[in-house]
């Protein structure tokens, strides 16, 4: 069948009102990487159970996976795109690069935006608090303690600038 | 000059061409193309430094470019831990060589010998003060030549980017971020394709109403060829709405193939198997003329386990017709992240019964891989719709649950171990005894095709029970069965499955896991039965110094000395050297044993030879020791008469970062020793260390993989 004209949803996404044309039931996930080309946030499961694909709602971490468009309507989107600027990444972003502490990197969009989320919250969390926050990404290649000591580092670099 | 040295590293002899190796560019770049992939593990860093440093210019200078077909060389797959082994001592020989050739061009340029000129970042500078640079003398003339292996490459004392701790060059992308991945790919006119896999393992499709899905506005095509189902949809949202209703409307005839997995060794035990024996010493019963006076034996076992990589498998295909529209002129171009885009390219034309040189193959990163997933298989499928739809590029992205479903296992095995022992407890003889399937199923190892969707394809042939690579290249499930210990006598079989009711092929460090924990497990329970500690037992029937070295480092760096036992916790050793031939690698575990197994803490000890990259050696070790703490302690494929179950993160759950351990890595010294691969040296030794350290927490000496709750309650005695 021709793709014909489906709905016109508007979706504020990193402080920009975007116009995208798909079905309200489409999910978050596939809007932000195919419609507005943010790749940043990635597919991993489809069930929200592995934070590949986390964005901030409103500044708490949420699975665009299985967010249906019409949900974030009149909500604010942030995608790790809008985390950083060009050449200015965010604290978390910086700390992982300073600390190597990825290996794959495929899940790493959704381990920044999971502790972005968490030291929005606490700029002083502990190692404990960091675990359990994350808890909700997973990691196959085995970066977890380089992740933590990273979000932990991100953490006292933004204690320190304020 | 002499004609090709036979003294060229094999990869190097295999594409000796120095110009497909790399290339100056007049911009201040080299290109440094190599066979082998970035699969998460850094490689591409490590390799940019061996060149970098062989060329005396910056790293930064050095491009990596993906491998492609036509393009690179032809290193084969990469796999077994052997990339800086093979394309580094590429190379390194190509780059000194064609160091030496920029410098003789400066050399007759100026009229001096060029061995008085030197170079410092590219930039060749003669002792009368007059400088060149490779980026002046740019052209590529110069490297069309076949290596000779007649320039000497640097020796190891002289390295200055090699050993050092270079940041991984793909990170930044990552982090930005910038597309990278396969999954990331936006191409003109890309369109997006799924696949509705059948129900079960022995499922036929009997019926397909496609009008459901063909009716959907968006969708371009539906593709069915015998069990084999896919959708073509101009958004992605409406391929996999399309993928939905196939799957409800498809009707299948299904029938149970699959063993019962409550009584998986029983099936392993029973089944048509081929015996080998792998390896066989019968040396005198004992130096020392002691009589053998006890015997022990036991059983172990691990389950078929999944790679579960973040990120499912995918693949992106360009059918583009020939200009006279002739089918068979078709052009297919193919984007994956497949471990070997050589091996792929003839198994994809031998498949769609193409020339090889109508398919081209282009490495894209994916999620990270451990072994032979479900890459190239994803590359089949985006090719079968792209034949359907030419001229426009379909994307496919697997499902969570046909990458935890269909994607090869490392496979299920069972492992025996007797050994007669002298009055001390020494082992005087040992056997070493293996049931289950290869590890081997990759493209273009065997007569029928190795790809899934060729299976499934009308008239397909099954995918063949799994091969083995012989012990002399690593082996396969004889991996690491060969004892490393100074044992008198020893005898290795290996029953290999010939019935494969799951797919299996590599899967990170292949039979090394089970043989290693088996090993491992069995030389604490003599030690036991001796009354000798673990650490003394293992020294003393080690024979390789390196060997002992880490196993003294890592008792050292953990404290196992000073060890004080508390309540319900217990630690353990284990040690191997990965394939008997790679690195050497001892682990202590500590774990916590109350309502379920924690494991607190783990120390390593690697001796890798020379080190490339310390950092990214440290991170794969690291990595690698995490990852086979969660097959220990969590991981098991589970599966019905029908079909794979695990298949989501609830029902395969692996461990979270609220349950890592934390990891305390030690790397001995190079002492002028060749590099060896690190990626998979831990897995076998750290589920031998925290199954021991299991046993010495609670005294139940659990036999079965994975360490959950209900196996060790079935391990206790009655």
């Amino acid at each position: 069948m021709p793709d014909t004209d489906p709905a016109r949803v508007t979706v504020l996404v990193n402080g920009r009102p975007e116009e995208v044309r798909t079905e309200p039931d489409t999910a978050l996930l596939y809007v932000l990487r195919n419609h507005l080309g943010l790749k940043g946030t990635r597919f991993g499961c489809g069930l929200g159970l592995c934070g590949a694909c986390l964005v901030l709602i409103d500044g708490r971490p949420a699975y665009s996976c299985d967010t249906p468009l019409w949900a974030v309507q009149d909500r604010d989107v942030t995608t790790v795109e809008g985390l950083g600027a060009p050449g200015r990444p965010h604290p978390v972003a910086q700390a992982i690069l300073d600390g190597q502490a990825a290996q794959c990197g495929y899940c790493i969009s959704g381990v920044v935006i999971g502790a972005a989320g968490l030291l929005a919250e606490n700029d002083d969390p502990s190692e404990d608090e960091v675990r359990s926050a994350l808890d909700r990404n997973l990691c196959r290649c085995g970066a977890h303690n380089r992740i933590v000591r990273a979000v932990l580092a991100a953490a006292s670099a933004l204690r320190a600038s304020r | 000059m002499t004609a090709t040295s036979p003294e060229l590293p094999p990869s190097l002899a295999a594409n000796p061409r120095l110009g497909g190796w790399l290339r100056v560019l007049p911009a201040g770049v080299v290109e440094v193309r190599s066979g082998k992939v970035e699969l998460g593990q850094g490689v591409l860093t490590a390799l940019a430094q061996v060149a970098a440093d062989e060329l005396d210019v910056e790293v930064a200078r050095v491009r990596m470019i993906a491998a492609a077909t036509g393009v690179s060389p032809d290193e084969g797959y990469t796999a077994g831990s052997l990339s800086v082994q093979h394309s580094g001592s590429a190379l390194r020989v190509a780059c000194a060589e064609a160091r030496a050739i920029y410098l003789g061009a400066a050399a007759r340029r100026w009229d001096v010998p060029a061995d008085v000129l030197t170079v410092r970042d590219g930039t060749i500078a003669a002792p009368d003060g007059r400088s060149t640079s490779y980026w002046e003398l740019a052209d590529d003339t110069l490297l069309d030549r076949p290596a000779t292996g007649q320039a000497e490459p640097k020796a190891a004392a002289r390295y200055r980017i090699v050993g050092t701790s270079v940041p991984r060059m793909d990170l930044p992308d990552k982090l930005a971020p910038r597309s990278r991945y396969v999954h990331d790919m936006a191409l003109d006119g890309m369109l997006y394709g799924r696949i509705v896999r059948p129900p079960s393992r022995g499922a036929t499709l009997i019926d397909v109403g496609a009008g459901p899905a063909t009716a959907l506005p968006g969708v371009v095509t539906v593709v069915r060829d015998g069990n084999f189902l896919g959708v073509v949809a101009e958004r992605e949202e409406v391929a996999l709405r399309a993928a939905d209703l196939l799957r409800q409307e498809a009707k299948w005839q299904e029938q149970p193939t699959l063993p019962d997995e409550d009584d998986l060794p029983a099936f392993l035990l029973a089944a048509p198997a081929e015996t080998s024996v792998l390896a066989e010493s019968a040396g005198p019963a004992d130096p020392q003329g002691r009589p053998a006076v006890r015997s022990h034996q036991a059983f172990y076992h691990r389950p078929y386990l999944a790679h579960a990589a973040m990120g499912p498998s995918a693949a992106t295909a360009l059918a583009t017709p020939s200009p006279a529209g002739n089918a068979d002129a078709v052009l297919l171009e193919v984007w994956t992240h497949s471990q070997g885009v050589y091996p792929l390219r003839r198994e994809l034309a031998r498949a769609l019964k193409l020339a090889p040189d109508q398919v081209s193959v282009r490495h894209v990163e994916g999620a990270g891989c451990y072994g032979h997933n479900g890459a190239d298989d994803a590359a089949m499928d985006a090719a079968l719709l792209a034949l359907a739809v030419p001229g426009r590029p379909v994307q496919v992205v697997w499902s969570r649950s046909d990458e935890l479903g269909w994607a090869p296992f490392g496979p299920a095995a069972v492992v025996r171990i007797a050994a007669d022992v002298n009055a001390h407890g020494d082992v005087l003889s040992w056997r070493h005894e293996i049931w289950g399937n290869g590890h081997a199923t990759r493209p273009g190892l065997a007569r029928p095709v190795g790809l899934l969707a060729a299976s499934h394809r009308d008239g397909g042939e099954p995918i063949e029970p799994a091969a083995d690579p012989p012990l002399e290249r690593g082996g396969g499930a004889g991996r690491n069965a060969v004892p490393g210990y100074a044992f008198p006598a020893y005898r290795v079989v290996n029953h290999r499955l010939s019935v494969m009711p799951l797919r299996t092929s590599s899967l990170r460090s292949l039979g090394g896991f089970a043989n290693v924990f088996a090993i491992e497990s069995f030389m604490d329970e003599l030690a036991a039965a001796a009354g000798r500690d673990p650490v003394e037992y293992r020294l003393a029937q080690l024979a390789d110094p390196r060997g002992r070295a880490v196993i003294e480092a890592v008792t050292r760096r953990s404290g196992w000395a000073g060890w004080t036992p508390s309540g319900s916790s217990g630690h353990g050793i284990g040690y191997a050297r990965y394939k008997n031939s790679s690195a050497y690698c001892a682990v202590v575990a500590e774990v916590e044993a109350v309502t379920e197994v924690r494991v607190r803490r783990l120390t390593i000890a690697v001796d890798a030879g020379l080190v490339i990259n310390p950092d990214g050696a440290e991170n794969q070790v690291e990595g690698g020791a995490i990852q086979a703490a969660s097959w220990t302690l969590k991981e098991r494929v589970r599966f019905d008469g029908l079909t794979v179950t695990s298949d989501s993160w609830d029902r395969y759950p692996v461990l979270r970062f609220s349950e890592v351990p934390a990891v305390d890595v030690e790397f001995m010294p190079g002492h002028g020793n060749p590099p060896l691969g690190v990626g998979e040296t831990a897995q076998g030794p750290t589920a031998a260390a925290i199954a021991n350290a299991l046993h010495d927490a609670i005294g139940v000496r659990v036999r079965a993989l994975p360490l959950t709750g209900e196996q060790i309650v079935a391990a206790m005695p009655d």
